[in-house]
Formats: structure tokens, sequence, C-alpha cells
């Protein structure tokens, strides 16, 4: 039996984040993200991490990279502004492959917007905030225990893929506090960068002759290599030819593409034989499950998808709610951004219907029962 | 949704009333061995301005966080109790600051004044334990957390030094709503 306490979402974060091996953190604090570096400031010089608070956002997602070339499992934490400042350093982790987590507590938007109040109107961003095309895994928890486990598992991606993971959670999971078992170590898989097996001389960093996710060296270990966000050749220095730009291009991309059936994953709740689905995550998935529960009891077959894996988008599940339903509902904080994927998966098989809000208030459940109701 | 038990600590930012809630939710979760959520809203003053925070406590599961049918509701300031009482449910409660509250809003909910500040700073001689009164009050008016699960709660989050300044406010409050209830 592991350890029960009462912890905030940000806490549990940074909880999961030390459980999964994480020892860097370099962030820059923004509402309503703090609690997570603070955590963080108070857990890592305990077990021989590093914390950094660094000038900028900016220069916290380079840290976040740095951290983790010299080995480390790292993590950083932020909210709307901080997250678009990140936008350009994400896109280098991706395109060189380093391993990290960023954590985005949404909150209103744009711009300052409302930084006490919930948001989930950076969705979008987490998908396409950086250019070109790139690979994205972006989770999204919405209980304290699943923040914890869901930041266990986005480090596990994240080094299994070698690839950044974006964990987003709005203010409201983030701040509340519920009742949390944290496991003891063990009992939740850990997984661990591939390091190379060969002597440092024949190592190419972007071999993937042996498959897509070619073994990562950490820095130090006596490996040296270029590390450049030019598209770049097996030894890692700028390559400017057809056709390995291209064939690496996708290889980035079919690693998270390639692996849907290991990374995505959802919870289901009286979908089987649900009239109306409720498609919602964070905040407005825990609203959706009350309301779900309600409509039950008048009688509505409702039923819920809550995607805990947002990017990759869970395509074929929707495509297939889409084709047995009437109607799939859209709760969500914005003024509609992920309706549109939903949307483009049920491919005019059912009415899709959205519930927006961005006033700082989370979408209750009475709202989502009415829209049940007017969609039946 | 009727075994939720919805409640709110209202006042102005700085009262320690967030804190409050935290120690209910873990007196209701660690001690009592319930489920409980507790959240909160406030603006992006440091001080100042209405602030809220909630808790819900239930047998079951509790998917949808913050409170829309409240049982009992505390407001120590006018301010946070116009703002805030509208969600209070039929028959609910209304918890006031007999010397801060002089106006109640109309409802159908039962109005209840006590002199938490009051008691804090006379009888225990420390304004800032109002929010433990008030945690005391609300243990014996709700009857949903036992007061050794909360005395519990609360002395292992107060700083060290203030326990028994703390258990004293907790039990001024205690008794003082259950005066009220028996009176």
């Amino acid at each position: 039996m592991g350890k029960i306490k009462l912890l905030q979402g940000n806490e549990a974060c940074a909880e999961g984040a030390i459980y999964a091996g994480c020892t860097f953190f370099g962030g820059y604090p923004i509402t309503p993200s703090t609690e997570v570096a603070e955590f963080m400031a108070k857990r890592l010089p305990q077990i021989g991490g590093a914390f950094m608070q660094m000038e900028d956002e900016i220069a916290a997602m380079a840290s976040v990279i740095g951290g983790s070339l010299a080995g480390c499992k790292a993590l950083t934490a932020t909210s709307g502004p901080g997250f678009s400042l990140k936008q350009e350093n994400m896109g280098f982790a991706m395109l060189t492959e380093i391993p990290c987590v960023i954590v985005n507590v949404m909150r209103g938007g744009p711009s300052t917007g409302v930084p006490t109040g919930p948001g989930q109107s950076d969705i979008m961003q987490c998908k396409w905030g950086t250019h070109g095309d790139h690979p994205v895994i972006c989770l999204t928890p919405a209980y304290v225990q699943e923040i914890f486990s869901e930041t266990v598992r986005a480090f596990n991606l994240s080094e299994k893929y070698r690839t950044p993971v974006i964990i987003a959670f709005d203010e409201i999971v983030g701040h509340m506090r519920e009742r949390i078992e944290i496991p003891d170590p063990g009992v939740l898989p850990v997984i661990n960068r591939t390091k190379p097996t060969c002597p440092p001389s024949e190592y190419l960093p972007y071999d993937d002759s042996k498959g897509d996710v070619p073994p990562m060296a950490n820095f130090f270990e006596g490996y040296r290599y270029h590390v450049t966000g030019l598209n770049h050749g097996p030894d890692g220095f700028p390559v400017n030819a057809s056709p390995r730009i291209h064939t690496d291009e996708l290889r980035l991309i079919r690693k998270v593409e390639g692996n849907r059936a290991d990374i995505v994953k959802f919870e289901e709740t009286l979908l089987d034989d649900a009239e109306v689905a409720i498609f919602a995550y964070g905040v407005s998935g825990r609203s959706a499950k009350t309301a779900v529960e309600a409509a039950r009891k008048e009688g509505i077959k409702a039923g819920l998808f809550r995607p805990l894996t947002m990017w990759p988008f869970p395509e074929e599940q929707v495509a297939a709610i889409a084709s047995r339903v009437k109607a799939i509902v859209v709760p969500e904080l914005s003024l509609g951004q992920i309706i549109f994927e939903v949307d483009r998966c049920a491919k005019g098989r059912c009415k899709v219907e959205g519930i927006y809000r961005v006033d700082g208030d989370p979408i209750n459940p009475a709202q989502i029962l009415a829209k049940v109701k007017e969609v039946k | 949704m009727s075994e939720r038990y919805e409640i709110r600590f209202s006042g102005s930012g700085g009262q320690g009333l967030i804190l409050a809630g935290v120690i209910f939710a873990e007196a209701a979760t660690i001690f009592d061995k319930k489920n409980a959520v507790q959240s909160q809203s406030y603006g992006p003053e440091a001080r100042g301005g209405a602030s809220k925070s909630e808790v819900i406590i239930s047998e079951a599961t509790i998917n949808f966080p913050k409170a829309t049918a409240i049982d009992l509701m505390l407001a120590l300031t006018q301010e946070a109790c116009m703002k805030y009482y509208k969600d209070i449910k039929p028959n609910g409660t209304l918890l006031v600051d007999e010397d801060f509250v002089k106006e109640t809003p109309k409802g159908t909910f039962k109005v209840v004044r006590l002199p938490i500040i009051r008691t804090a700073s006379e009888e225990i001689g420390k304004a800032f334990v109002a929010n433990i009164v008030a945690l005391g009050a609300i243990t014996a008016m709700t009857g949903q957390v036992s007061i050794e699960a909360v005395e519990k709660a609360v002395l292992s989050r107060v700083p060290k030094g203030t326990e028994e300044l703390n258990k004293k406010a907790l039990m001024a409050g205690y008794e003082l709503a259950k005066a009220q209830r028996n009176g």
C-alpha cells in the first residue's frame, strides 16, 4: 500500500516526475503552474537532483534540453504565455530527438488573459505551436491520481520514443486537492532511454538503420556528438540533400503516428449503448461524467469518451463512436478548438455540437445535460 | 448528486479560508477516510478581494469538483457574502460573521450569525485564527467530519509553536456553534 496524501494536481505532477526518475527541473514561475516548480525546488535537492530557475521561459526550455542531453530526465512547467515562448525550443527538441516533459497548466488567454482561471484554449497550440511538421505527444489527465500516473507515463513515452511529451491540464485540475495514493517504487513501470552499446568512436546519434528510435548517448559519458536544429544526417551534422531530409522527417512523424496503439489512451464511460456521446477532457471531462450520471438517471442514453492522450488524436475511436451515436457533444473551455478534430473524424456520420465557455468558470454538468437533451 | 455535501468558505484574500478548506478536506480524506475535493478561486491580487474555497465531501467518487448546490456557506465579509451566496441550495445554511456581515441576502436558506472574528480576537486574542474558529463552527454545524479528525488535520498544518492557540480556536468555534444549535 502506497502513501495516502491530499495533494494538488500540480503537486501530484511533481511527485509523478520524481517517481519517474526526473532529476532536473528548469523553469520560470507562472500562475497557475508555479506549484510544480515550488514542489520540485523542495524535492529535487532531497534526491540529489537539480532545480534551476532561469531568467525566462525560453531559457527554461533550453535548460531542460541541456539537462536531458547530460543524461537527466528533465521537466519544465508553465502556462499560456510561457508555453508560447517555449515553442521554438520545443521544436528544436523534437527535431534533435531530445526527451523531456513540458507541463502546460492552461489558464484563460490570449496574452496575460485570466491567470487564476481555467482554460483549454492551448490544446491546438500543443499540436501546432511550433513550426514545421513535427511529432507531438500530448497527455490530458483530469484527476489528481491520474496526473501522477500520466506524468510517469509522459516520461516513459518521452524516453522510449526520444521525443518531448506535453502534459496539458487546466487551472482547476492543477490547483484542486484530492486524495492520492503514491504507489511504492516498482508498482508503475519506469522506462529509461536506450543507450548505445558501441564504442564512442563508432557512435552515430541519428543512425536509424536499426529502428526508428536511435539509441541516445548522454554527454559526459565519453560520447561526443553534434546536435543541431538543421536537418541532419546519421552523424548529427547538417544535411541539405534529398532524400535524407524527407525520409528523416517521415521517421520523426512515424515514431509517434506508427505507435498509436502504445500511445493513445482514453477512458470510456457507458458508451456501449449510448445515443449521445460526450467528448471531453480535463475539468470538462469531470463535469461530463457527472452529466452522464444525471442523464442516465433520467433514462437518457449518454456516454463519455475522455481522452488521456489528446495528441496523437484518437481518430479511430472517435470515428467508431460517430458511426453509432446520434450526436457527439464537445464541451471545452475555449471558443471551439478540439471540436474541429472531433468533427474531422466524425466525417458527417453524426451531429457534432460544442459547448464553449471562457469566463473563468468551468462548464457545469447542468449545461452539458441540457445540451445532451437538445441533441438526442 | 444527493450524496454530495458541499461547503463554501468565503471572505477576503488573506483570511486563511483556502487553508481552512484544505484542512477540512484533509480531515475528511486522511483522517476520516471519505472522499473529498478541495478547490479554490481567487483573483490576481495577493491580498484583499473576495476569495472562496470549496470542499465537497462524498462517499462516492467526486467528478465535478466545484460547488453548485451548497449545503453550507461561510461568509466572513459583506462583499463575499453578496458575491457568492447564490449557489446555496434550498434549506441550506448561510453562516455569517455577526459583526462584519450586517446585511444578509433573502433566500430559502437558513441564516446563522456567529461572532467568529470577535471570538478570535477577544477570546483567543489573535484575530488571524478566525479561520480556525470558523472551521470549528463548521465542523459542529455540518456533522460531516469528526472534530477529532479536524483537530488532527489542524495540528498537522499549522506552524510549530501555534498548536495550542489553534486548538483553542478550533474548540471555541466548535462550542460557539454547538451552543447556537442547542440554544
